[in-house]
């Protein structure tokens, strides 16, 4: 294999989101050679998406708010599985990192006296986010690929990894392919970060983009590493539901920090019958105390609107199934009557044009319609909470790829916080373990020679169509595996993997190697069947309703399974599961959870 | 169900257009379609695109001689049997079907200047009022789908143009550094030189194409080509520039 085209460096980031950009932002700042590899173009993965903002109590909007607010409102979003010492880190450093996003160019929305203006979310007790009006993902990204760029960070782009090298027990690199000429390509690495984002797309209605195939859950899970809370996966409580083609894109939770209510088909404001003992001290019970609470948060309690997005999810979703439901299968959002056309448009100017355009539905005058859209994965790569290594030497998770950090939910604008407390975390000790390393580790020519034969392998003959393969594992997910779960539906679901499996040993794609989209399809396919399972079994084994989780024959959280995480191993074909203790929580951390 | 009549550009610079018949429903986007052609009948055609709700600017293509997101795009916007012709972006040398190699682009984004901010105050803030950063705001809502730079004729007529303009995605990002209310750059540094302003002479087409209805034209090139004629062809500053020996 002397000819295939190969890069070496000290630290390899796959990815470039939020947290892939910052990890090799770091990594490259302390001296490691530092290559960045990204699916797509530079400045198009899925954080542009994130639209509401970046959580992290700055206290600019209300003094009051401090690290342990953040932490604990955390914490209770998460249902209390969270790695306590994640969500520490998280809530304590999330404020240096907006500002030095800030100094490197980020222009958030100010404040009167010229501050970063705070937004209320939901889950947060104070309003918390930074924002830029409801594209703040598009400013992260841009800022952190500027500032990488200006850093003389490699990038590869448009370039798809298909498998972690090891040498030995450790990582010594990464095998991809170039998605324009469909050839392969090797980069030695002395350490690894994953930042690869989500598994949305194994789902059929979600609001993740192609890219989010679970590539990195499966890369690392393949690798040995220890994944955790696979069950949790968000569905977002607000995604549009018409027209079809647009079923599951994003609306974000920023219509409701600014306003925004949910109503049935009879007008009814029905988050109020939904409100969970947990919350219930903190939360309006009437209208008028949650109309009051828009303008005095000192005396009203907020709105059952805001309550975490699990929450909200589970009750727009149940208002649905009683028939209450709008004709697309939603409910209706309105922000319309209570807010002025001038501020909506200047809060949330993408939702109007993204209404206006995609569903011919002038937000300013008329409410919304939408339903629940799988959008996030609490679960992914085990990680040390101070350094994000994952239980294989050399390689390092961040973002929403590492697991733990949300526990069983998580809150909105607690994602982009996390991809830059994290990715610079994830930076740092990947640079500092492969700065420590004395030579390149080698790489496995067995294994390169294996896969850059059965990566063509579509090519050669079949009967399977990968488009088709693609769309009966999602419709076999949001059925079985979705918001609502039984043991025997996610048993059928497993059948249903293990049979698409099989069949895709039987795909074929037509054309040849050049940006063959159906062929990269098919290579996405394994990733994508092995997550699929991954969280079904997981699924299966916690016999109990939390956050992301919810059980029709186990509806109630146990307090059993609220002291463990379910961990899901690969050893050779083996994919094994186990309930593994949480870390135990400090004393004085204990308190903050007592009033 | 309709049925919509494409022509779709297949292959590289010597390839052609092929004609489908692809069915689509109500309040389907030109994407939609494409997708649905992707998995019924060209499992290959190259297509890229991410977010499918305008915030990435990936699936930039000419539709109907136009250059537009096709995921922003509505069937609803054609009429009964019109034939849906989809290219790709002109301006850029064709990689494969509707993919084109815009690695251009980010060359220039290499020479752009970077921001170098004062220092926050003493009580930990960099203070902006929010008047004095909207249009920066404006400039920062650029999703970077070059679709201006595909239309802007400098380069798009003349790709010998391309090593000595920036072209008007790069003119926003000028702009905002520019117009940046902490930045540090001496202006000159940042406005003038190497970046081809004067070869824009503003007939807007950049502005009209612009899915986020950025101003490019009246809020960022007029005001950058302004200031650089205050700077380097003012009568009283260039006589102080000969007389003191000041750039």
């Amino acid at each position: 294999m002397a000819d295939i085209e190969t890069h070496e460096y000290d630290v390899l980031v796959i990815g470039a989101g939020g947290a892939g950009l910052r990890a090799a932002v770091e990594a490259s700042a302390l001296g490691a050679r530092t290559g960045l590899v990204c699916k797509s173009l530079l400045g198009k993965a899925h954080t542009v998406m994130a639209e509401g903002g970046i959580a992290a109590a700055m206290g600019n909007v209300y003094s009051e708010d401090n690290w342990q607010v953040h932490f604990r409102d955390t914490m209770r979003g998460g249902k209390m599985l969270n790695n306590w010492r994640m969500a520490q880190i998280h809530a304590q450093e999330a404020p240096d990192r907006v500002k030095e996003l800030e100094e490197w160019g980020a222009l958030f929305d100010r404040t009167a006296d010229g501050r970063i203006l705070q937004r209320d979310f939901g889950g947060h007790r104070y309003a918390r986010l930074a924002h830029v009006g409801d594209r703040t993902g598009l400013e992260m990204i841009r800022t952190l690929q500027q500032h990488a760029v200006h850093r003389g960070i490699e990038v590869h782009q448009e370039c798809t990894v298909n498998r972690l090298l090891k040498d030995g027990d450790r990582i010594s690199g990464a095998l991809g392919y170039w998605r324009e000429s469909g050839r392969m390509v090797l980069f030695r690495a002395k350490a690894v970060v994953i930042a690869t984002g989500g598994l949305g797309k194994v789902f059929a209605i979600t609001s993740n983009s192609w890219e989010g195939t679970g590539d990195g859950h499966s890369l690392a899970m393949q690798a040995g590493a220890d994944m955790i809370d696979m069950e949790f996966v968000q569905f977002h409580p607000t995604g549009m539901v018409w027209p079809p083609s647009v079923r599951g894109i994003l609306v974000t939770e920023g219509v409701r920090g600014d306003g925004g209510t949910l109503k049935n088909t009879s007008g009814e404001r029905f988050m109020f019958n939904y409100i969970p003992p947990m919350f219930a001290s903190e939360t309006a019970d009437t209208e008028a105390e949650a109309d009051r609470w828009y303008d005095d948060k000192v005396n009203a309690r907020r709105t059952p609107d805001l309550l975490p997005r699990d929450e909200v999810a589970r009750a727009i979703n149940s208002e649905v199934k009683a028939g209450r439901g709008t004709p697309h299968g939603g409910v209706f959002l309105d922000i319309a009557s209570r807010r002025s056309e001038e501020y909506i448009k200047r809060r949330l100017p993408s939702m109007y044009h993204q209404f206006m355009q995609l569903a011919g539905v002038d937000i300013t005058k008329e409410p919304m319609e939408v339903g629940p859209t799988a959008h996030y994965a609490m679960g992914g790569v085990r990680v040390d909470a101070e350094t994000a290594a994952s239980t294989v030497p050399g390689l390092y998770a961040a973002g929403e790829v590492a697991g733990g950090m949300h526990g069983s939910n998580r809150l909105g604008g607690n994602s982009l916080s996390d991809l830059v407390v994290f990715g610079r975390r994830a930076g740092e000790n990947a640079a500092k373990y492969a700065l420590g390393l004395s030579g390149q580790p080698s790489v496995d020519q067995g294994a390169i020679a294996e896969r850059s034969a059965s990566i063509l392998k579509p090519f050669e003959g079949g009967r399977e169509n990968p488009y088709t393969l693609h769309k009966e594992l999602q419709d076999c997910m949001q059925e079985n595996v979705g918001i609502i779960r039984t043991d025997s539906e996610m048993r059928q679901a497993l059948v249903k993997i293990a049979e698409l499996r099989e069949r895709l040993t039987q795909v074929q794609v037509e054309g040849h190697i050049q940006y063959n989209t159906g062929w990269h399809l098919a290579l996405d396919m394994e990733h994508m069947l092995r997550v699929a399972e991954a969280i079904t079994m997981a699924a299966i084994e916690r016999k109990e309703s939390r956050g992301g989780h919810t059980r029709d024959d186990f509806p109630n959280a146990s307090g059993d399974f609220g002291k463990v995480n379910v961990v899901v191993r690969e050893r050779g074909t083996a994919v094994s599961v186990v309930q593994e203790p949480l870390p135990e929580m400090p004393d004085e951390l204990k308190k903050l959870f007592e009033e | 169900m309709p049925k919509a009549h494409l022509k779709v550009w297949r292959g590289d610079d010597s390839g052609d257009y092929v004609e489908y018949d692809v069915e689509y429903e109500e309040g389907m986007v030109v994407l939609d379609v494409v997708h649905r052609l992707q998995a019924t009948q060209a499992g290959d055609l190259a297509v890229r695109w991410n977010c499918k709700a305008g915030k990435c600017g990936s699936c930039s293509a000419e539709i109907n001689g136009k250059p537009k997101l096709q995921c922003m795009t509505r069937m609803g916007t054609f009429v009964d049997g019109e034939t849906i012709t989809i290219a790709p972006l002109k301006t850029f040398p064709i990689i494969r079907d509707l993919v084109t190699d815009v690695s251009w682009n980010y060359r220039v984004a290499e020479t752009m200047p970077e921001l170098k901010l004062s220092g926050p105050d003493a009580s930990g803030h960099r203070r902006m009022q929010q008047i004095d950063i909207d249009r920066e705001q404006e400039f920062r809502k650029c999703i970077e789908c070059y679709i201006c730079q595909d239309v802007c004729h400098v380069i798009r007529d003349h790709p010998e143009n391309q090593g000595n303009f920036a072209g008007p995605r790069f003119f926003v990002q000028l702009a905002n550094v520019a117009m940046h209310p902490l930045d540090q750059n001496p202006k000159s540094a940042t406005v003038a030189h190497g970046f081809g302003l004067d070869y824009c002479n503003i007939t807007k087409c950049c502005t009209e194409v612009c899915p986020e209805g950025i101003h490019i034209t009246d809020n960022a090139i007029i005001p950058l080509k302004e200031r650089r004629v205050d700077e380097y062809y003012d009568p009283i500053r260039a006589i102080g520039r000969k007389l003191f020996g000041k750039k």
